[in-house]
């Protein structure tokens, strides 16, 4: 993890490449995080990972989060990781809700990391965020057919009613 | 096949395998589904294989037929109550489970933890990976037709189970270990009884080897199958023993020692060739390695509390119940409530027998994460399988579906 300093030489270099790229930084429990904005994902992503000192070679998860009731509402979260230093840095891209149906959108990174494939699939699948770019942008755990994003916080608990005899008839699309 | 030659399949779902280059239009190509129901998936994976004769096309990977929704369940669940849920993701490394998301929580808390207790998670965890790469050998030799590896391994297995049934009273999902240390001490006798195993489990070791390292049918089926080069298992993302076989020294228990393992004198086997060989060959060492570890924790262990005596977090002594109303309060507060995390975000990465497993955990300053996300090793290692069987034949894409390890509980999670 680069210390307080470094992150602030990070986001100073960053803001000079990619205008307007950094919203803020946040260095707490030992954990650097850049908060970018989310239409610069891949040029503050490719900056990380190819320019020399910074060498971000490796993509260690990405994952999604919603902040419901706070806004923005949707969190993409990058974990970048330098293997020869033994740096993480956290990369956090906060999107707007714009309402069912509409969803909201990201670049895909897999150009950069081919290993966001499965995992921005599974952004997808659970929070809804759609990653313009993905090469194969399908449900990844749900059920093709599945309707809305389990994991967003407005998604209820034990929503589905659960098949019996007795209910079967009167559950609404149990036939199909 | 009553496809027209060389024709594209449609599928059900609507999506297309399309066969790698190579594919000449008039060859009959065959696309079947391997799964999800196969004992060779190691779980419920189902794989979309075009096939040439015996040679794999293409193979696509499904997953979400074990899907339980289990970190949606956690958000409903106050923190203590999540680590039995996180332990059933990943179903044969439940300790690291359950570290990860300690770890993480600890992070949020600002919570050290004892050392006494960092040394038995270490004992735990090394115990596990053993119990793991036991399963997984003896799966893997199993699936490629050798079955009296497997109950040898599962003989070795069942010991470790007893171990941790002593310690905890389970075998399998214990619960051991807690936001602030572990739930309870070892009893009498257990150090004893791990040392024993530990030795036993050296030679045991030996004896596998020499089962397989000279077999020729199992040379012949590892050797030379499913090499990807480490720059590409970079991209994928692959950790663990996969990319330690391609000969990257990457291991976050030296890297980044969490845990009091910097205290601990141990090698990380490395491959060269990045084979199936090298892959069994660097999990076979890494057993060797991991009792090295538990006997110099069992050694090396601290005095002190097994928990932080932080009453915030941990619950007091059952003792103290009957004398002390302030335990009595704290115990109450922590039973119905459980304790609060101040709001902010944290991930925590351990190196889990298949690789890096991460949790971030999301706190809302409520007694309730809001959001646990368990990076599983298997569910990103997987990608990597595609480029380890296309090409070969169909026998191979076993061989390295087995050597991959995937654990389906923690793909689909």
């Amino acid at each position: 993890m680069p210390d307080a300093t470094g992150l602030e030489l990070i986001a100073h270099d960053l803001r000079e490449q990619v205008a307007g790229s950094v919203t803020g930084t946040e260095h707490r429990h030992g954990i650097a995080t850049l908060v970018i904005d989310p239409d610069a994902v891949l040029p503050v992503l490719r900056w990380l990972r190819e320019t020399p000192n910074q060498d971000y070679h490796f993509l260690a998860s990405v994952h999604g989060c919603d902040y419901l009731p706070h806004a923005p509402r949707f969190g993409v979260h990058y974990e970048l990781l330098n293997m020869e230093r033994v740096e993480r840095l956290h990369v956090k891209a906060l999107l707007e809700d714009p309402g069912l149906p509409d969803l909201p959108e990201i670049d895909s990174v897999v150009e950069l990391f081919p290993t966001a494939n499965f995992q921005e699939r599974e952004i997808y699948d659970m929070f809804g965020v759609v990653f313009q770019g993905h090469p194969d942008l399908r449900r990844i755990l749900m059920p093709d057919e599945y309707e809305g994003f389990p994991q967003r916080r407005d998604f209820p608990m034990g929503g589905e009613p659960v098949l019996f005899t007795h209910n079967e008839t009167s559950t609404p699309r149990w036939y199909e | 096949m009553n496809e027209p030659s060389g024709s594209v399949r449609e599928l059900a779902t609507g999506v297309t395998a399309v066969p790698a280059d190579g594919a000449q239009p008039d060859e009959e190509l065959l696309t079947i589904n391997f799964g999800p129901h196969h004992p060779a998936t190691h779980g419920v994976l189902r794989l979309l294989v075009t096939l040439r004769a015996e040679e794999v096309l293409e193979a696509l990977p499904y997953v979400g037929y074990v899907h339980t929704g289990i970190e949606k369940s956690c958000e409903d669940k106050s923190y203590w109550k999540v680590i039995p849920l996180v332990e059933r993701m990943d179903y044969l490394s439940y300790y690291f489970n359950a570290l990860a998301f300690c770890m993480s929580v600890e992070r949020l808390l600002d919570e050290p933890v004892p050392e006494r207790a960092q040394y038995l998670r270490v004992i735990h965890c090394e115990l596990n990976r053993i119990h793991s790469h036991l399963v997984w050998l003896g799966t893997t030799a199993l699936d490629l037709g050798a079955i009296s590896i497997f109950w040898y391994c599962f003989r070795e297995r069942d010991k470790i189970l007893d171990l941790f049934e002593f310690s905890s009273g389970q075998r399998m999902h214990t619960r051991y270990i807690q936001v602030g240390g572990v739930a309870d001490d070892i009893p009498a006798g257990w150090a004893e009884k791990a040392l024993r195993f530990t030795e036993d489990m050296e030679e045991r070791v030996g004896q596998y080897e020499a089962i397989l390292d000279r077999n020729e049918i199992f040379l012949q089926r590892t050797r030379d199958v499913g090499i990807v080069s480490q720059e590409r298992l970079l991209e994928l993302g692959v950790t663990g023993p996969l990319l330690r076989a391609s000969g990257n020294p990457w291991d976050l228990r030296k890297a980044a020692p969490y845990s009091s393992y910097e205290k601990f004198d141990f090698k990380v086997p490395v491959g060269t060739v990045g084979d199936c060989y090298d892959r069994y060959r660097v999990r076979v060492a890494e057993i060797r390695e991991s009792c090295s570890i538990i006997r110099q924790a069992i050694e090396g262990l601290p005095a002190g509390p097994y928990i932080t005596t932080n009453r915030k977090v941990a619950l007091p002594p059952r003792h103290e119940l009957a004398t002390s109303m302030e335990a009595l309060i704290h115990h109450f507060k922590l039973v119905t409530e459980g304790f609060r995390v101040p709001p902010g975000e944290a991930y925590a990465p351990i190196e889990s027998p298949r690789g890096e497993m991460g949790c971030f955990v999301l706190a809302d300053g409520s007694a309730k994460p809001a959001r646990v996300h368990m990076r599983d090793p298997s569910f990103v290692n997987l990608q990597a399988l595609r480029e380890m069987v296309v090409g070969g034949y169909i026998a191979d894409m076993i061989t390295n579906l087995a050597m991959l390890d995937p654990i389906l509980g923690g793909i689909d999670r």
